[in-house]
């Protein structure tokens, strides 16, 4: 089973990522944003945590326009399998492969701690690991996490049982509590929370490690 | 030429940072500030004969995100 993970300028978890995978049991490669292309075989793509650009314009905003996310469109738009986490979400929001937007958390204060999150589906090689309703502890690091769809769109989201993961006590304002969301063939999933940073033991917690072991464990049988 | 692109919140859109500088101003002694939305400008320096149709699309793919933003286009 093969990961790419992309790097962009300020990309910062692109490491703790790569070795979440690694883990798991991945063979992971490293892609530099200005590539055009993926490697060839690639199964999934992890669009990591950071500051890409630096957060100018808007987060996420300049890395969906870089040459390597047209290559992570068409892969997804083929029926690929795309994980964003934090920075990585707003990527994909920018890009539209997820619907809505990621705000400014309502509180206007960067927030990094350990926060409650509850398994709304277990339906999706990212959570079959999990029971659906199960509750774990998933550590969020970010200023602009509040997530924003219209009314329709997040009817949408929950009629098609799309939310992935929701706070259990709502940090930053998002709408529905809607912390991960999946595409419509449940095979790209957004998260503003970091499983990669509650991976290991010496993360103190490793409530992430099944996304993982799921994801690559469906992957490597497919 | 010149061009002038202001990015705002749409309507409906909460904007936490229009919200602190309300009550900001209120805090000062300000009194009836009603409401602050809380935007962008962006100028861009253009090649003689861009259209609007040009800088049009440039906001559609890059300086606005439409899900969340509108924007005008003011040539000067």
């Amino acid at each position: 089973m093969k990961a790419a993970v992309i790097q962009f300028p300020g990309s910062n978890c692109d490491r703790d990522m790569a070795v979440a995978l690694e883990k798991s049991g991945a063979d992971v490669e490293v892609v530099w944003h200005k590539d055009a292309a993926l490697p060839k075989g690639v199964d999934l793509v992890a669009i990591p945590g950071g500051f890409s650009f630096g957060d100018y314009l808007r987060c996420g905003a300049i890395a969906a326009n870089s040459p390597i996310c047209n290559a992570v469109v068409d892969h997804a738009n083929a029926g690929g399998y795309v994980l964003g986490v934090c920075n990585g979400f707003q990527v994909l929001t920018e890009t539209g492969l997820l619907p809505g937007a990621l705000l400014r958390n309502a509180g206007l204060k960067y927030i990094c701690q350990t926060v409650g999150l509850k398994v709304e589906t277990s339906n999706s090689g990212y959570t079959e690991g999990y029971n659906a309703g199960a509750e774990i502890g998933i550590p969020i690091a970010h200023h602009d996490g509040n997530y924003f769809a219209d009314d329709e769109t997040i009817a949408r989201l929950q009629g098609d049982d799309r939310v992935a993961f929701t706070y259990t006590d709502n940090p930053n304002g998002s709408r529905a509590d809607i912390a991960g969301i999946l595409s419509d063939n449940r095979r790209v999933l957004g998260m503003m929370p970091h499983p990669e940073r509650a991976f290991e033991e010496a993360h103190g917690n490793t409530d992430g490690q099944r996304l993982f072991a799921g994801l690559i464990g469906q992957l490597t049988t497919a | 030429m010149k061009a002038r692109v202001h990015v705002m919140l749409k309507n409906g859109v909460l904007d936490p940072q229009g919200a602190a500088v309300k009550h900001a101003l209120g805090a000062m002694g300000f009194e009836g500030v009603n409401g602050v939305r809380q935007g962008k400008v962006i100028e861009l320096e253009l090649a003689d004969g861009t259209t609007e149709a040009q800088i049009g699309e440039m906001c559609e793919k890059l300086l606005a995100n439409t899900v969340i933003e509108s924007y005008t286009i003011e040539t000067v």
